[in-house]
């Protein structure tokens, strides 16, 4: 079978072997439409690339380690780039290399293409499923075309993909990924037409931005939108946005610019123009029968079409169906950069002046109704942060994963989360306050006699006691209950474990860390080089503010938390059963990122009428590298932190940056919450201590005492024989 | 991660769709492992198998008793990594005799009715296992154990 077939041969091809994509551009070519010259590389090369490579197996292992049910989408997200890492580092078959790169030097050279996805899945009658696969823009010279055509491959397992696997009915055996190598037509004006307008099927909506189509569909930049009617084939609205900017091609791949004046007056296209491209999608739907949504360009003042595909809706959410939500997490670069620059300079600061501000109240001295109104204003104050944080903070996450998916590709590293090790050392909040700790811990360490005296009288010498009230006074709220004197307790005592063992500095790897990103900028020049220093710092940024937040808003928590047990303190002093809505002890869940299920969901049934069950290896996913035995210690509430003994492992629920101060006296972290940038794996990974994420019903599966290897390179947990 | 009542669904469907087991026999500290047709008791608690008494394995069950099988579902493609599932099942064997053994043959070529001529020659010894448990491997590395209730 043809690995790489001619556009103009394509058209009486299966959709299984060339893909949607390919197969509607085919046919549009033979009805006369103008499209730009292309080349297909086919779903058998796809084949032949994965058989040779054998990654159907890697990709069902990768995919099979947990029931797809229990995966949270960060789980996906790290499976997807995991899949992705494994593409880049598959070498070509010498002789399928050899047949698609002279294809694709004959016919291109050295000019321009886009390489755009065409799987035979993603452009069916009744389902589309536009944007789960990727495409790249302004590729140059046969190597480089073919490093994205493997790219692309990868992306039949995107994380965008793998929610919608069910539909796409996704196997490692039976799919397959064609890919389209597009002549790039120099586009000045491009958009999109969709046959029929979503909202009123009497008209139709044409959309028009200055430079290449990429800003319009990944919402970078705000589209001319027209208005047409249906019927009569004319205009009736135009809505004009403020038009800032372009998406032109760079020096490889595309760069978003300003736009200039001259340009940002006009409308990208005249009124007869934005009713010829609409005529254009009327000319698709009679050739194909369905109204098409259509993108379009025009390059040297002719209409080209870049792709069609039948106007369908996505399948109808089935009401609990989050994954809309997810797709939206995927910020551009620009949109990043903007969000940074709200939560440094907005958000964080109205959040601490906030928590400042309910600091400063004094709780026992608020009558009784007082107290009552406090509590709903903090309350109130924990839901709208709570929402931000779900809207705004969340999102900033995907700069640390476009860095990664980033780095990977320029990389092509052994170990699929090599960079995190560059975001490291950025002077988190929470490894700030860890160092406070540690100074403390040093000093009980070098004096045993001050040691003796805080294990006694739970007090130490003045110069001690300074230094433990500057870590309550700028770090108290993030112990959760350390407000309390029974939270003051448990943090002496831990500071006493802490002392009896020798210090564990973090960020180790902050001197490697300079070697490293002089090795991943030194394989970039120019431009380029500016955009990967960007990218980097983006990322550093976000990697460090998304544990900030989590920090501010436990801040938040703990506040809320203090009142309620203020007002169950005076409900118990009267003798009357507790108040409080939480109750006295903060627990876990109410510390929980928000996006997490909460708690640690509902136990699973350990035992049947003729069986008992007894776990004895469990497996999730490699979130810190190392190996490490000893007892467990399962966590449930904050105060069972205190609890904690150097060198148990740690087993919660899910870690939040508000509980990492434990961290550093564990032998390693397991929590059921999966995914390699959460919190726990993060600080785990900051002090070289072996974390493994994503083991389902964890703190009901271990009992605190069983005695657990944690395999950090492998992601399995197993429990010794009891 | 599966619990209790889903794990005995895979082991009861591995012992329902696999005709074959490795057994795993002993003698004098040296491990031998044969291939053998098996048939489950419904409430999973024992399985039997057959055997001609001339074998290694008779004779070593005759020192130990004590055995280890191995049933599985796998298909020797590359998937099984990821979609095999295995159950190491763990026990006592011993030979029927009387009534039990006329049980015990019933159960055995209800499975295999092709064995019949097999299982009924007289030099044939007919197995009961008594489970311990059921060590369950599912997706590559995921194991829990079934343990018997007496």
């Amino acid at each position: 079978m043809k690995v790489l077939l001619p556009i103009d041969r394509a058209a009486g091809e299966e959709r299984a072997l060339v893909g949607g994509k390919t197969l509607a551009l085919a046919r549009l070519g033979t009805a006369g439409f103008s499209i730009p010259r292309a080349l297909c590389v086919t779903t058998e090369a796809y084949r032949r690339f994965v058989e040779s490579g054998g990654l159907h197996g890697a990709i069902a292992r990768e995919l099979g380690r947990k029931r797809f049910e229990d995966m949270r989408w960060e789980e996906i997200w790290d499976a997807a780039l995991r899949i992705r890492t494994l593409f880049d580092r598959t070498a070509w078959p010498v002789t399928l290399d050899q047949e698609l790169r002279e294809g694709i030097r004959s016919v291109f050279g050295d000019r321009p293409v886009a390489v755009r996805s065409s799987a035979p899945g993603e452009d069916g009658v009744t389902a589309s499923f536009a944007g789960l696969h990727e495409s790249f823009l302004n590729v140059k010279g046969p190597a480089a075309v073919l490093d994205h055509v493997r790219r692309v491959f990868a992306s039949l397992w995107s994380d965008r993909a793998l929610l919608y696997r069910k539909e796409l009915r996704l196997t490692p055996a039976g799919s397959a990924i064609a890919v389209l190598v597009q002549e790039m037509v120099p586009a000045e004006r491009s958009g999109v037409v969709f046959g029929v307008s979503p909202s009123d099927p009497d008209q139709a909506v044409v959309e028009a931005v200055w430079g290449l189509n990429e800003g319009l569909v990944d919402g970078t930049v705000e589209p001319d939108r027209w208005i047409l009617s249906r019927g009569a084939g004319t205009v009736i609205s135009h809505h004009a946005p403020v038009r800032e900017k372009r998406v032109v091609p760079g020096p490889a791949g595309t760069v978003l610019s300003n736009l200039p004046q001259a340009l940002s007056a006009r409308s990208p296209v005249s009124e007869e123009e934005a009713c010829a491209v609409f005529r254009l999608a009327l000319e698709a739907e009679a050739f194909f029968g369905s109204p098409q949504d259509v993108e379009w360009c025009f390059g040297k003042e002719v209409l080209h079409v870049l792709q069609s595909r039948p106007i369908t809706t996505r399948p109808a959410p089935d009401g609990s169906d989050d994954r809309s939500w997810y797709l939206g997490l995927k910020r551009s670069f620009a949109n990043l950069k903007n969000l940074r620059a709200r939560i440094e300079g907005e958000l964080l600061p109205a959040m601490g002046r906030e928590a400042e501000a309910q600091a400063s109240v004094d709780l026992p001295a608020l009558a009784d109704g007082e107290l009552a109104e406090e509590i709903r204003r903090r309350e109130a104050a924990v839901r709208k942060w709570e929402g931000i944080y779900r809207d705004e903070f969340i999102p900033l996450a995907h700069g640390v994963r476009l860095f990664g998916q980033f780095y990977n590709d320029a990389v092509a590293p052994e170990d699929p989360f090599e960079f995190t090790r560059l975001l490291s050392g950025t002077g988190m909040l929470s490894i700030e306050r860890n160092a406070l700790l540690d100074d403390l811990a040093q000093r009980l360490r070098a004096d045993r006699l001050l040691a003796e005296r805080v294990a006694r009288d739970g007090k130490g010498d003045p110069d001690f006691e300074s230094r433990a009230a500057r870590l309550f006074r700028d770090y108290g709220d993030f112990f959760g209950s350390a407000g309390s004197e029974a939270g003051r307790k448990g943090i002496l005592s831990l500071l006493l474990e802490m002392s009896r063992r020798p210090a564990v500095p973090p960020g180790e790897s902050a001197g490697n860390g300079a070697a490293m990103r002089d090795r991943f900028l030194s394989r970039f020049g120019g431009e380029a080089r500016d955009f990967a220093v960007e990218l980097l710092d983006l990322a550093r940024d976000c990697y460090r503010l998304r544990d900030d937040d989590n920090i501010c808003l436990g801040r938040l928590r703990s506040a809320l938390a203090r009142a309620v047990e203020e007002q169950s303190q005076r409900a118990s002093g009267r003798g009357r059963d507790g108040a409080g809505r939480i109750g006295s002890g903060v627990t876990i869940e109410t510390l929980n990122d928000p996006s997490s299920p909460p708690g640690g969901g509902s136990p699973p049934v350990m035992e049947s009428a003729s069986f008992l069950q007894r776990d004895r290896q469990l497996v999730g996913h490699p979130a810190g590298p190392g190996f490490a035995r000893g007892p467990a210690r399962v966590v449930r509430e904050t105060a069972d932190l205190f609890d904690l003994r150097a060198g148990e492992i740690l087993v919660c629920d899910a870690v939040d940056p508000n509980m990492t101060f434990a961290i550093p006296l564990a032998g390693a972290v397991v929590e059921r919450r999966g995914g390699m940038l959460i919190h726990g794996a993060i600080i785990a990974r900051e002090y070289g201590i072996p974390c493994v994420t994503g083991i389902p019903d964890a703190v009901h599966r271990i009992r605190t005492g069983d005695i657990l290897s944690v395999d950090g390179y492998l992601g399995i947990v197993t429990r010794a024989e009891a | 991660m599966e619990d209790a009542p889903a794990l005995e669904r895979i082991v009861r469907e591995l012992l329902a769709s696999q005709r074959l087991a490795v057994l795993s026999t002993e003698t004098r500290g040296m491990p031998y492992s044969s291939l053998i047709a098996f048939a489950a008791a419904p409430d999973l608690r024992t399985l039997v198998f057959a055997t001609p008494r001339p074998t290694r394995k008779f004779s070593n069950l005759s020192e130990n008793a004590q055995v280890s099988l191995l049933v599985d579902n796998r298909s020797n493609r590359e998937e099984d990594f990821a979609e095999a599932a295995a159950a190491t099942i763990l026990g006592t064997a011993r030979e029927t005799t009387g009534e039990e053994r006329e049980s015990s043959l019933a159960l055995f070529l209800g499975k295999h009715p092709y064995l019949s001529s097999f299982a009924r020659s007289p030099e044939c010894a007919i197995f009961r296992v008594e489970i311990e448990a059921y060590y369950v491997v599912s997706r590559f590395q995921s194991v829990s154990e079934l343990h018997v209730r007496r």
